[in-house]
């Protein structure tokens, strides 16, 4: 198990990363993360990285990668809270971070998850009819 | 050019990767670097001591603040004794990995210096230098 809290809001789960994170701890997370999406049943998935000073490539992966299989799991994953440095530097080392959505902050990732999941079930209730 | 601090550090175990981080952020920090060059010259160095560790079996990190006449620059290199690089022009290419990672190391940390040099030797190591001047 990682070091780093998951809490559950309603159907969400919400991480909040306060640490500078080793590599380890990063796949202990996505693993952490995908385990808990099935075991709570949750749509959405936050993840705050306002704390993080640096995001690398590996730590880049790390977001694709729980994107990616939360997507799989029928669930969504919003980034919030990435600092304006970062973002700079993410771009030019060359990550794009196409598969993650993201939001400015924890209010706005929360109105972006509420959203996506009230329009598929919206479409879901029309497709039943 | 002078050369005025510089410290060396193991690279052994991802542990080393966020002390990398740190200790190359203090120097970019008393250089008086920007937030956006601090943090440039922070993901660079986390890129190559990965590559140092994953790829070279480790190595060491050497930290200096440089000074040329009024600027300030922080320079790094990494040393290791791993295999070497076969091909530099090879894995200096956005998306190329040996391994299983992203292949934007070495071409990212570059993007991310204003200068930057690697040299190679089968079977005896890789060094790669970057610089970031303020």
């Amino acid at each position: 198990m990682s070091e780093i809290p998951i809490l559950k809001i309603g159907d969400c789960l919400l991480v909040s990363i306060q640490v500078d994170m080793h590599d380890r701890l990063a796949m202990a997370l996505q693993d952490d993360l995908t385990q808990r999406i099935v075991s709570d049943r949750a749509r959405g998935v936050m993840i705050d990285i306002s704390a993080l000073e640096i995001v690398d490539s590996f730590i880049g992966r790390m977001l694709n990668n729980i994107a990616a299989m939360s997507r799989v799991l029928d669930a969504v994953t919003v980034v919030v809270g990435m600092r304006p440095a970062v973002a700079i530097t993410l771009v030019e080392l060359g990550l794009a971070l196409t598969g993650v959505r993201t939001a400015l902050n924890v209010d706005k990732g929360l109105a972006m998850i509420r959203g996506i999941i009230d329009n598929a079930e919206h479409a879901d209730a029309h497709r039943d009819r | 050019m002078l050369i005025e601090t510089g410290e060396t550090m193991p690279l052994r175990t991802s542990d080393d990767v966020v002390r990398v981080r740190q200790a190359v952020r203090a120097r970019a920090v008393a250089a008086g670097f920007s937030l956006v060059d601090q943090t440039k010259i922070v993901t660079a160095a986390s890129e190559i001591a990965r590559n140092t560790i994953d790829y070279g079996g480790g190595g060491v990190l050497r930290i200096e603040v440089l000074r040329d006449g009024r600027r300030l620059g922080v320079r790094l290199t990494f040393t290791d004794q791993g295999p070497g690089i076969p091909d530099i022009a090879l894995a200096l290419t956005d998306g190329y990995t040996s391994g299983g990672g992203l292949g934007l190391g070495l071409s990212g940390a570059k993007r991310l210096s204003n200068e930057f040099a690697i040299t190679s030797s089968l079977g005896h190591g890789t060094t790669v230098t970057l610089a970031r001047w303020k």
